[in-house]
């Protein structure tokens, strides 16, 4: 396992956590351009990057799918599937080859009404995503890389 | 030093982005002493005033040039020279990045829009003298495509790891969207051995030295550039302050161990 993704993981999920939801997932790669869902869809898996790189876009009617992110080794592709109504919020697409951990929503799911203690630490782990990725959202809307005083008042 | 302007022509205009130019300059007649990399000058624009422009090519790396982006009158002002202008200089000012003090380390450059520019001298002094540091990472944020400088240089640098990320990617981007400090989990540099150089504007600089920090580089080796408006640059005006430093003599390079308070102090 590389180990930025031993640590991504390891920062939110506990060794034994952790080892119990790699051992659920299975390996699979995707070309560029392979669309890995679209929003409004079943949101039925999710991903852990390997190697490459995939976009997070939205779908705006009319237009080509705006991307609003990229996501790299070791991040979590898709949060949709923790939470009801397991509607895929945004889409997401293989910008370049992508390796990744793919893992069974229903079966995480299982495995954490199962076990309360494995589904407090996912659902923990999931949700400091959500937020880094919140927040990461909200500063970009300063307009980080434009002139030092833009998102004030002019 | 001097403290009066002495005349430089412009030698060449290179347009980087719609509102951004690279000025190279000559002097007519005795030249200022060397900048170092991570100094600025007083550029003064005959006829509109002058305005603190750091270095984005010393003579060791190419000549002397500046990248300037018009905000307001003069920088529009020299952003309109051509080549054949006369342009006032006086210089060098203020504390440079002392790469020096990186030897031996793995060096992390972090950019931000046209904080790129600075740094630039920075990066090509440190990629010819590969032996003298450890890995050398540049990461680089922009708002779009199109406000990227340097370009078509960035990508022939031999380092370790160069990645460009955008906030508002166009149809033909492929790279990554996102913040700058996404690009930090993709440069293998090792932290506690590691001194990085941080310039863009401060939202950027505070949000990359915070990462940088919790990822264990020291505090004392997060060196930022921090801008405030200058007047004198000699440090008698005061119209540089920043809590107890006159930022045009005490910086503008200064590292986070001491930037991190002053910067978090809601009004100075
Ligand atoms: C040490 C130092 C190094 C600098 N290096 C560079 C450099 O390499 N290249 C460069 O282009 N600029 C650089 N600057 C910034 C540059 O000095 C200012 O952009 C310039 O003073 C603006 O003057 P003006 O008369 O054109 O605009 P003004 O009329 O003074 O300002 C016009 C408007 O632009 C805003 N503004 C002022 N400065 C900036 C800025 N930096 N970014 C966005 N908006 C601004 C003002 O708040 C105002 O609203 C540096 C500043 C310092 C202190
Ligand atoms: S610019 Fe005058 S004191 Fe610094």
């Amino acid at each position: 396992m590389p180990p930025s993704i031993a640590l991504r993981v390891h920062h939110a999920l506990p060794a034994e956590h952790r080892d119990r939801l790699l051992r659920v997932a299975r390996e699979v790669s995707f070309p560029p351009g392979t669309r890995l869902f679209d929003e409004g869809g079943h949101a039925d898996r999710f991903w852990i990057v390997r190697d490459g790189t995939a976009a997070l876009d939205l779908h705006v009617p009319g237009r080509r799918a705006p991307v609003v992110e990229t996501l790299g080794v070791g991040d979590l592709v898709g949060w949709s599937w923790l939470y009801e109504p397991f509607v895929w919020r945004l889409g997401a697409e293989a910008v370049t080859p992508v390796g990744a951990y793919e893992f069974d929503a229903v079966a995480v799911r299982l495995m954490c009404l199962d076990d309360a203690e494995f589904g407090r630490a996912v659902e923990h782990w999931v949700g400091r995503v959500l937020a880094h990725r919140l927040q990461a959202a909200r500063t970009r809307l300063l307009d980080l890389y434009g002139p030092h005083n833009s998102g004030g008042a002019r | 030093m001097t403290d009066v302007p002495v005349p430089y022509r412009v030698v060449a205009r290179r347009p980087e982005t719609a509102d951004t130019v690279t000025l190279r300059l000559e002097p007519l007649g005795a030249p200022l002493d060397d900048f170092a990399p991570g100094q600025f000058a007083m550029v003064h624009c005959f006829g509109r005033g002058e305005i603190p422009v750091s270095v984005s090519s010393v003579p060791a790396t190419g000549g002397l040039a500046h990248t300037i982006r018009a905000v307001g009158a003069v920088s529009a002002g020299l952003c309109a020279a051509r080549a054949g202008d006369v342009l006032g200089v006086r210089g060098p000012y203020g504390v440079g990045w002392e790469l020096e003090r990186a030897r031996g380390r793995d060096v992390v450059v972090v950019a931000g829009g046209i904080g790129l520019a600075p740094l630039r001298p920075l990066i090509l002094r440190a990629l010819a003298e590969p032996a003298a540091y450890g890995r050398i990472d540049v990461l680089i944020g922009a708002r779009s495509p199109a406000e990227l400088i340097s370009r078509r240089e960035i990508e022939r640098w031999p380092t370790a790891y160069t990645g460009v990320t955008v906030d508002r990617p166009d149809r033909e981007w492929r790279g990554d969207v996102g913040l700058v400090t996404t690009l930090l989990d993709r440069a293998e540099f090792a932290p506690a051995r590691t001194t990085a150089f941080v310039c863009g504007p401060e939202p950027m600089i505070r949000a990359t030295a915070r990462d940088l920090a919790f990822r264990g580089v020291p505090r004392d080796r997060i060196r930022v550039s921090l801008e405030r408006n200058m007047r004198c640059a000699t440090g008698h005006c005061g119209h540089c302050q920043l809590g107890p430093l006159l930022l045009c003599r005490a910086g503008p390079v200064v590292g986070w161990d001491e930037a991190e308070r002053l910067l978090s102090v809601r009004e100075l």
